[in-house]
């Protein structure tokens, strides 16, 4: 039972014995049932087990803040691509398509299935297996962002910059945030491919290895999206 | 301290509604309110204003009534316990059904200025003015007897040999135009403005006329109005737009047709 | 080597002073540390407007100790116009960021959601860390706007930047070159460090509640943290997007705002086209109106837990509670266009953005109404953070109501950019805001301190601040009404007869707003004197001294490292059952089991 008193705020309190410092190892009635281990997942608990669901939500969470940033971005390029001056004909000149983008795109499609097969595996604990394909995705994720690389110095080498007109503007801006966003993305597969190929596997790794998937595939779909509008809806 | 919070609540309130009446009340007060409405949508404005003040008014007498009052009432030394209740669904639906009815009204009833003076061009007989703000001035620019605006070159563009607004030289539609930094009007007829900006954004702003809108550069704005009543008026700008923000003011001098006429024919460049 | 599921890591209470007060990963360490990042800002801010407040009100006066503070840009005694301007630049931002996006979500609801949901800290406690220093961070930044340009201090554009006046650089005038770059960098780290908190309430609300606390036993605040965090998930990418456009504008000489031919200071420029002005009005409204929802919603969570606590009843509507704050939430992101009917915008789309504008304001009258029945029949005790909470309703509905008039296309027409805006927008957020932080303050301040602040001087503080505020911002609806433009450092001087002749009259209003401003700026110092001694000096509190329900009264004050101890707390009833017909107190604790109840079932 408690003994801790209720006092009226403002009165002089004088501390309690019960629970005023340190971390209670007594149980005061205020815990039933004490502090054992919390059944089921979702739980916190006293000590810091380890919930694999929060790294899920988590990388959700994430991916609902990177999509409103290019969905912020692809509006403003709608806008623009819109926007009609006052005098003359239209200034949006949109820029030629490079060949490289096809592979780029065809690299990430690629490691999007790699990283699909090498999650089954993962499920089946054929780890072997899982290593393989796993690190094949992080090389071809490093693929795509050299052909990225390429494309840029491709528009360079024509002395097409950020500034050169909107539609090079926008297609700089919204590339290099994607590679910048994919290389956070390429840095979670390099982590689980190396725990993996220490041989680091278990719950942590399940959860390392769902979170990254979700993560990429995004990373995956908004190159194609991003492909799609800056090259053919112009 | 229930008692005299309350108190002050109701005290709040009867501040409030003096200082919002003060310009009924007291002479000196006189102008702590709209200015004299000038122009042909003003009185429907100030119609709208006083539908909605009324609106607000009883809101928030009747919401920080209730306030001062049960803070007056219900005090920690009333006999017994308080209340035990979750809330009652019939009164939420009722009041959220009324007030929703009472603020979609204002919002329906809030567009018919709006409407009259954006869903529609200007109307036919109207005099056209190009409006160029800078900072921090304003370049009012009249046609002249053709009725046409000559072209304009940024190129051109040059204060200090009087060419605000950049009017090209080898246009001939260009040569009667008027550039002034005030505008004038005659009065009863419709002003068609086209709002135009050399830098950054500025904002058109005549009190007396109830009427507000933005210079945007890069775009050429259309709006239109009607002044009912002659006398100068203070034009001021109402958006940021750099340190001589607050000095940028010009005036709107609504005069009768002769007046305006001889307006037009003493600036009217030599041919 | 595999790990099992129940592997558990030793969350080991911290030593040294570094790992314990400066780089903590324990929530309620951080959250102090937001609280305290807020009230150095608040304290910055306030000064800022005090500073604003006196030009006004003496505009022909020399002030010697303004020429010592400001040597160049004060340098007759007096503020000049770009001064007046950057001081109400930086006062805007620094407010709105820092103090009314940082205290009540990153300072309140960091420290007291894990404890009311019964966790042990958030879900990632590193990532927690890591947003407070780089909202820290941002911060520093945006102190060094101030002096990034000599004869200005800091930025000149509003805390709303508008291009191409933000985009051009130093040839639109001063303050708006290396200054408005400072101020872009510090909003984008803040926008960072926001996002990351964000994701941190998220994680933490959904996946970390402790047995028995199901969605509809949470209480009202862990509500409004969480729709704060979802509306700044939404938000905050979209503030970031349009603060790195604005930096390429600077930067790399882009035209994403800056439109062709413009002509700046007598200089054509060429190498600019096709920008549009209204691209970043709408791309920073769209955060913008989110964002003040941000700032006011968990001080309306914190309203009805303090009110409910005091009143010793339940709130009333506690569902609607909840639904009114996801229908603002929602409606929130549809409204923007309300600040942008002038703006150039489609006059149809106008009218679409002020008929959802209306509509908004029904669940905030909802709110209203709830907060009042929650009165209606109580037994209230008037402390300090109580009084404070029955403040924030009188301010919510002064402030809220005159959205009424603005919602308007037609009335806008008027009243845009006049002071009737700036009265408004200071009441819901500067004052009805603020007052949600300090019934926070005074409430929480025994749970976090373990020691209890003076009710006194408390209640003294309260009735300085609410009647000064009210007399400093009614006035403002009046100036606004009139026609008094905002961000004029000067409206009409009497002596010189400079300025606008039709507010000629307006000189009675200016100065008792001002005097008002002064009186109630001094009445902080005892806020200040009360919290600084308490902290320290002041009682020591108990574990529930204000016989309150819900978790976070269940611990010691102040909490252990890992909050309950080792234990799970185990919940069995709502948050606010107060005055229980037949329960011995007039309070249940939410960890007080019922007779037959288990934890699992539904209440």
């Amino acid at each position: 039972m408690s003994t801790t008193t209720v006092t009226r705020p403002g009165a002089k309190i004088r501390p309690s014995g019960v629970g005023a410092r340190g971390n209670g190892s007594h149980d005061d009635g205020r815990f039933p049932g004490g502090g054992g281990p919390p059944s089921g997942p979702g739980r916190s608990g006293g000590g810091d087990e380890f919930h694999p669901e929060k790294y899920r939500i988590a990388v959700w969470v994430i991916v609902v803040g990177v999509v409103m940033l290019f969905v912020a971005l692809s509006s403003a390029y709608l806008f623009r691509s819109a926007w009609q001056p006052l005098d003359g004909p239209s200034d949006w000149t949109p820029l030629w398509r490079p060949r490289v983008l096809w592979l780029n795109t065809a690299i990430i499609i690629a490691s999007s299935v790699t990283l699909e097969v090498a999650r089954r595996f993962l499920k089946r604990e054929k780890y072997l297996f899982f290593n393989r394909w796993m690190s094949m995705t992080a090389l071809l994720g490093l693929g795509f962002l050299a052909g990225q690389f390429m494309a840029w110095r491709q528009f360079v080498g024509q002395g097409i910059y950020l500034r050169t007109n909107p539609h090079s503007s926008y297609f700089y801006l919204l590339t290099s945030l994607h590679a910048l966003h994919l290389l956070g993305g390429l840095v979670a597969l390099s982590y689980v491919t190396v725990r993996g190929l220490r041989f680091n596997f278990g719950v942590r790794q399940d959860a390392a290895v769902q979170a990254t998937s979700i993560y990429w595939h995004f990373m995956d779909a908004l190159w194609v999206f991003l492909f799609v509008l800056l090259f053919f809806w112009r | 301290m229930g008692k005299a919070l309350g108190i002050l609540i109701w005290l709040l309130v009867v501040g409030v509604v003096l200082l919002f009446l003060a310009h009924d009340i007291w002479g000196s007060a006189q102008t702590w309110w709209l200015p004299h409405a000038i122009s042909e949508h003003g009185a429907a404005y100030d119609s709208e204003f006083k539908i909605t003040l009324v609106v607000v008014a009883i809101a928030f007498i009747l919401a920080q009534i209730a306030l001062g009052y049960v803070v007056f009432s219900y005090g920690a030394n009333k006999a017994g316990r308080a209340v035990y209740s979750h809330g009652n669904t019939r009164l939420e639906v009722t009041w959220t059904v009324i007030t929703l009815a009472v603020f979609g009204t204002l919002g329906v009833m809030g567009q018919r200025v709006w409407a009259g003076l954006h869903f529609n061009e200007a109307p036919p007989g109207s005099i056209s003015v190009e409006v160029t703000a800078q900072q921090f001035g304003w370049n009012f620019r009249y046609p002249g007897a053709d009725g046409q605006f000559g072209r304009t070159d940024p190129k051109q563009v040059d204060d200090s040999t009087g060419n605000p607004v950049g009017i090209d030289e080898k246009d001939p539609a260009g040569k009667d135009d008027i550039v002034s930094t005030t505008l004038s009007v005659p009065v009863n007829r419709p002003v068609h403005l086209i709002l135009r900006s050399k830098d950054v954004i500025h904002s058109f702003f005549v009190p007396n006329l109830r009427f507000k809108q933005d210079l945007v550069p890069g775009m050429a704005i259309n709006v239109h109005f009607t002044p009912i009543e002659t006398g100068r008026y203070e034009i001021t700008c109402a958006e940021l737009c750099g340190l001589g923000h607050y000095k940028m003011r010009s005036f709107l001098d609504v005069m009768s047709e002769e007046d305006y006429a001889k307006w037009l024919k003493d600036r009217a460049p030599a041919q | 080597m595999a790990e099992t599921a129940d592997a558990i890591h030793h969350h080991e209470a911290p030593r040294g002073f570094i790992r314990k007060y400066i780089f903590s990963l324990d929530h309620k360490v951080i959250g102090i540390q937001y609280w305290l990042l807020a009230l150095v800002a608040a304290l910055v801010g306030m000064t800022l407007s005090v500073l604003m407040r006196l030009q006004l009100a003496y505009p022909n006066q020399e002030f010697g100790f303004l020429k010592w503070i400001f040597p160049n840009a004060a340098a007759n005694g007096t503020i000049s116009p770009e001064l007046y301007l950057s001081l109400m630049t930086m006062h805007g931002t620094i407010m709105v960021f820092f103090v009314l996006t940082t205290a009540p979500q990153g300072g309140f609801g960091n420290y007291i959601l894990p404890i009311q949901i019964g966790a042990a800290d958030m879900a990632f406690p590193r990532l927690n860390m890591l947003s407070f220093w780089t909202t820290f961070l941002a911060f520093v930044v945006m102190v060094l706007a101030f002096f990034a340009e000599t004869g200005v201090i800091g930025p000149i554009g509003g805390w709303t930047g508008y291009p191409p006046l933000s985009a051009l650089g130093e040839i639109a005038g001063p303050g708006e070159g290396t200054a408005v770059m400072l101020w872009i960098i510090s909003i984008a780290l803040f926008c960072i460090g926001s996002l990351l908190g964000a994701l941190n309430f998220i994680t933490t609300m959904l996946n970390m509640r402790t047995r028995g606390m199901t969605l509809t036993r949470l209480p009202l605040t862990c509500w409004a943290w969480f729709t704060t965090a979802v509306l700044a998930l939404l938000s905050f990418p979209v503030l970031l997007s349009a603060g790195i456009l604005l930096l390429l504008e600077h930067l790399a000489g882009t035209s994403f705002f800056i439109p062709a031919n413009s002509i700046v200071n007598g200089k054509l420029l060429t190498d600019r086209s096709g920008g549009s002005p209204i691209l970043w009005q709408h791309l920073f409204w769209f955060f913008g109106h989110p964002e003040v929802y941000i700032a006011i919603v968990p001080g309306m969570g914190l309203t009805s837990q303090v009110l409910s606590t005091f009143a010793r009843k339940p709130i009333f509507g506690y569902r609607v509670m909840i639904y009114a704050i996801f229908a603002i939430g929602l409606l929130g992101f549809f409204v923007w266009g309300h600040h942008m009917f002038i703006s150039g915008m489609a006059p149809m789309t106008a009218t679409v953005f002020s008929l959802v504008t209306l509509v908004i304001g029904v669940p905030s009258a909802i709110k209203t109404f709830n907060w009042l029945g929650t009165m209606w029949g109580a037994r209230i005790r008037f402390t300090a953070a109580m009084l404070f909470a029955i403040g924030f309703v009188s301010l919510f509905v002064s402030g809220g109501i005159t959205g009424l008039f603005l919602g308007q296309t037609s009335l806008d027409l008027h009243l845009h950019d006049t002071y009737f805006v700036a009265g408004h927008f200071h009441m819901i957020m500067g004052v009805a805001a603020i007052f949600g932080m300090f019934a926070g303050t005074y409430y929480w301040l025994p749970k976090m301190f373990g020691r209890m602040m003076n009710e006194t001087l408390g209640k003294i503080h309260f009735w300085c601040t609410f009647i000064g505020v009210n007399c400093i911002f009614i006035p403002f609806h009046i100036m606004g009404i009139m026609g008094a433009p905002r961000r004029y450092s000067l409206h009409w001087n009497p002596v010189t007869g400079e300025g606008l002749q039709y507010l000629q009259t307006m000189g009675p209003l200016t100065k008792f707003a001002s005097y008002a401003a002064f009186f109630t700026a001094a009445a902080q110092i005892i806020f200040f004197a009360n919290l600084i001694y308490s902290m320290f000096k002041g009682p020591k509190a108990s574990e529930n001294p204000w016989e309150a329900t819900t978790l976070e009264w269940v611990i010691p004050s102040p909490p252990p490292h890992d909050n309950f101890g080792g234990h799970e707390p185990t919940v069995y009833r709502g948050p606010y059952e107060y005055s229980v017909p037949g329960a011995p107190k007039d309070y249940c604790m939410q960890t007080d089991p019922e007779p037959s109840e288990s934890p699992e079932s539904e209440h």
